[in-house]
């Protein structure tokens, strides 16, 4: 994760800000990213380093998976000024759906997983109706969803679990990369995976070429750029995270598939909020709804496909939950919304929409996920789980409730 | 005790940027009809809500004398207390419920905290009878129409004991016949003892009905007048008649070819079923040419202009486009924009900017895929062409970077502006361009749109300012209550013409 760093300088002499050099650092953006820092420090200290050990990186990446992929998909629909209740019951019923797909009519798995992600759009397409067209509240319309889609898993599989799973899906859910090329000894750190190393180490220099070729594009067209310190900084600490976390699953089990797909749909995800027309226009539509139906945003459609693309995800997040629990269960996904949401608003997405990010969601995630992943590894009951969990959230979002009364105030 | 039962000295009220008020006097006396009359924006719902203590004391400069005393309202209960009670143009009834519950409202006949139905809805029943609305106390208030929605008003402020009723355009959105009724229940009232103060820019209602008449230009009182054998023309001359101060940017026109016409456009009111807002508009655009279109609030300019900006707003829109000579069909605001047609709202806050977004985004925001490949968006050329337009129209922020939400209001106008000359238009719909905007900023956007004009751009502007229109307009159409009732080339216009025209025909639409 990288700081996100405001730098502004004044170029034209204006009665609002002073003259010179202004150099400040974005709280409301870069707060998510120091608070997580902060809560993995705290977390490793309280387990005596047990928190950062090779299987339980692994394990916290792999037991929140689909509530990063949920956490994806909320965020924009958040962004846009929506919300969306109906995802643990979206990702029960297309859970049950490929269930009965590939355990009692034996359809390949890959065709089975196709028609399980069409059935979730076509449930995102059906709100997405409801909410856009018919224009009735995202609330009502996915809280009758919740219901609704809970009730289909419930015809779908009767009363009981549908499994197992073929192999390939409860790899994708459970499994990690093969040691194509063997280990190789990292001295006191023991044998560690070739192929996850290299992996790493490509997806270092990825960042580093990409943000400097975007850096040497806004010097080109004279933009103002960080200074370069800090440009380094930012990259050394980004490389030192995300090589530290690929020694630790190499020493362990290599990397979990789960990763290596929530890794392309962030990056996917995020290229789509940033620099897509569809996604500047999600951010148009929650900023200021009647602006961009003035500037000429078809506004029904964008919502409509939001929804569209938030069933996609949830039968994805559906398939690959219950190939880890290698069966489909018609209570499965309770209450997954409500975690989806907490990430999405803990990772600095507005209550009034027109503001988040895909990454800051999955921090958001990542640090509801350390909180569960910590807290019982020092043996706290559930119920204080709950307790921290739920104050995190109310924190989070006073917090930017906070900073934005604040530079209201100084205007 | 005098015989005036309101006295207001000295009254100022300042808004950032602008001077609503300044120095306003103005007296009623017991028991009369007192008229304010003026242009849009000179001062007179701002005085008002001074008066009922929208705007408490302490955010004003002055003096309100009342029934001897003066009073320094904190708030409208205050000034409700004392007998003051105020109906807006925009009626603030809550739809759902009963007429009863609606006039009594923040003042529910209780006892030991439980409603007394009986009690309120006989009293409610008493209090119609009074305004002469004959319907049942339990009649939810969205089933009336808007005339005895205003009656349901006047009964709310008899409940509350009210000694100086003040209403703001009570008679814009009725037809005639309710019109006439609302009339006669004022003098009705007048003969009781209660003081009326009626804003109206029906000048021939304000001659039929008023007993005196203040006329404010530019948030200044310029004079108050005796109704008897006061004529239109006389308040005309008093609303209108400022010099040219402001200055305009020198400007030659070079007029070329026609461009856009309308014909037969008529639209009528999502809300209001049956009322129509635009009737039966026909006008025309030439190449290079700065068009304006004058007309008093209500009369429909806004409603014309989105209409055919795409159907954004209205129904049961009729009519034809013609652009180039061939007739063009704009059924959604991205077809608009695809023929070359822009429209920058009165309302930027609203309808114009998104305020949590930066400058760029904003200025982008109307035409992103001129700065997009196969759905990319190149945010480098997004920056290269917002700050262009930065310093092409010299908007004061520090980088392209700054939130729209923070800027001030004529460099969000600037923003706005830019949106709309990116997508590169034919037709430029500038509604109010110049509002809540301080003078050397307007002198900017004149110049600005000068220069559109220059590039061949038709720009069609709809302003409140008379002097504005003259200043820069080759020809300038009037419209009054949804017709287009005049058509007036520059030479030929003065403030006083158009005035007239604007408020020709006043009689309500149907």
């Amino acid at each position: 994760m990288s700081l996100e760093l405001d730098v502004a300088k004044t170029s034209i002499p204006d009665s609002g800000t002073g003259g010179g050099r202004r150099f400040s650092i974005n709280l409301r953006q870069s707060g998510i990213y120091i608070a997580f820092a902060a809560i993995v420090l705290l977390f490793t200290i309280l387990t005596g380093g047990d928190m950062l050990a090779p299987q339980n990186i692994s394990n916290i990446i792999v037991q929140n998976s689909y509530i990063l992929i949920l956490a994806i998909g909320m965020i924009l629909v958040i962004i846009s000024g929506h919300i969306d209740l109906s995802v643990g019951s979206i990702v029960a019923a297309t859970g049950a759906v490929s269930a009965v797909l590939m355990v009692n009519h034996n359809v390949p798995w890959p065709l089975a997983v196709l028609i399980t992600l069409l059935v979730g759009a076509a449930i995102g397409a059906w709100q997405g109706y409801w909410v856009a067209y018919f224009g009735i509240p995202a609330f009502i319309v996915t809280l009758a969803g919740m219901l609704l889609f809970r009730a289909v898993t419930y015809n779908i599989l009767g009363n009981r679990g549908i499994g197992p799973f073929p192999d390939e899906v409860r790899t994708l859910s459970n499994g990690f990369t093969d040691g194509y090329l063997g280990n190789i000894g990292l001295g006191a750190l023991g044998g560690a995976d070739l192929v996850s190393l290299l992996i790493g180490i490509a997806a270092v220099a990825g960042i580093v070429v990409v943000q400097w070729r975007s850096r040497a594009g806004r010097v080109r067209y004279g933009q103002v750029v960080e200074p370069f310190p800090l440009f380094v900084a930012k990259i050394v600490v980004a490389g030192f995270v995300v090589m530290f976390v690929i020694v630790q699953l190499a020493r362990f089990r290599n990397l979990p598939w789960v990763l290596v797909l929530l890794a392309a749909l962030v990056l996917g995800y995020t290229l789509l909020t940033n620099r897509a027309v569809f996604g500047r226009q999600i951010y148009a539509v929650g900023g200021n709804l009647q602006a961009a139906t003035l500037s000429g945003v078809k506004v029904k459609s964008v919502v409509f496909w939001i929804f569209v693309n938030m069933g996609v995800l949830s039968a994805l997040a559906g398939i690959i939950f219950a190939g880890r629990l290698n069966q489909a269960n018609p209570t499965g996904g309770d209450q997954f919304e409500l975690d989806a949401i907490a990430a999405a608003f803990i990772g600095g997405a507005a209550v009034q929409g027109g503001v988040g990010k895909v990454v800051g969601a999955i921090t958001g995630g990542l640090i509801m996920g350390v909180i569960n992943n910590g807290m019982s590894l020092i043996g706290a009951p559930s119920e204080q789980v709950m307790l921290v969990k739920g104050a995190v959230l109310l924190a989070a979002v006073a917090f930017d409730v906070w900073t934005k009364r604040r530079a209201g105030a100084s205007r | 005790m005098s015989d005036d039962i309101l006295r207001m000295r000295g009254i100022s009220k300042t808004f950032p940027g602008v001077r609503a008020l300044d120095d306003v006097n103005l007296e009623v006396l017991r028991g009369e009809i007192h008229a304010i009359c003026g242009e849009n924006g000179a001062g007179k719902s701002t005085l008002m809500k001074v008066l009922s203590g929208v705007y408490p004391h302490g955010q004003y400069e002055g003096e309100i004398t009342y029934e001897g005393t003066e009073c320094r309202f904190s708030g409208i209960r205050d000034s409700e207390h004392r007998g003051i009670v105020i109906i807006h143009q925009e009626l603030a009834l809550a739809p759902n419920l009963s007429i009863a519950e609606n006039i009594f409202l923040g003042n529910e006949q209780s006892r030991r905290g439980l409603i007394d139905w009986n009690r309120t809805n006989a009293a409610a029943a008493e209090l119609m009878r009074r305004v002469g609305l004959r319907e049942n106390p339990v009649t939810p208030v969205l089933d009336l129409g808007v005339g005895k929605q205003q009656l349901v008003e006047i009964a709310k402020a008899l409940s509350k004991r009210v000694r100086l009723l003040i209403l703001d355009e009570p008679t814009a959105a009725l037809n005639d016949d309710d019109s006439a009724h609302l009339l006669g229940l004022l003098r009705g009232l007048r003969d009781e003892g209660i003081t009326c103060v009626i804003i109206s820019h029906k000048l021939n209602e304000v001659l039929e009905i008023a007993d005196r008449v203040t006329i404010l230009r530019d948030g200044r009182t310029i004079t108050t007048l005796d109704a008897d054998g006061l004529t239109e023309d006389r308040i005309i001359s008093g609303m209108v008649g400022r010099d040219l101060d402001h200055r305009f940017p020198p400007h030659e026109p070079s007029i070329g070819d026609e461009i856009l016409r309308v014909e037969n456009w008529t639209v009528h009111s999502p809300t209001q079923h049956g009322r129509l807002l635009v009737s039966d508009a026909s006008f025309t655009l030439n190449r290079g040419e700065i068009v304006g279109l004058a007309g008093l609030m209500g009369a429909g300019r806004t409603e014309l202009a989105m209409s055919i900006f795409g159907r954004a707003y209205g129904v049961g829109i009729s009519g034809r486009i013609y652009k180039d000579g061939r007739e063009i069909r704009l059924r959604t605001v991205g077809e608009a924009i695809r023929h070359g047609i822009a429209y920058a709202t009165e309302d930027r806050k609203r309808y114009g900017l998104n305020l949590i977004e930066d400058i760029k985004r904003n200025v982008s925001a109307a035409a992103l895929r001129k700065l997009a490949k196969r759905g990319w968006v190149d945010d480098n050329e997004e920056y290269q062409v917002a700050d262009s337009y930065r310093k092409s129209l010299n908007i004061k922020a520090p980088s392209v970077g700054s939130i729209t939400g923070k800027l001030s209001g004529g460099n969000q106008q600037k923003v706005v502006l830019s949106k709309w000359i990116f997508t590169d238009p034919d037709v430029l719909i500038l509604d109010e361009p110049t509002r809540g905007i301080d003078v050397g900023a307007k002198y900017e956007i004149y110049t600005i749109i000068n220069r559109l004009a220059d590039e061949g751009k038709a720009v069609l502007l709809i302003s409140s300012e008379l002097p504005e229109l003259l200043g820069l307009c080759d020809r300038i159409y009037t419209l009054s209550a949804g017709r287009i009732t005049g058509e007036v080339p520059r030479a030929d216009a003065t403030q006083e013409g158009l005035m007239t025209l604007m408020t020709a025909g006043q009689e309500a639409p149907r």
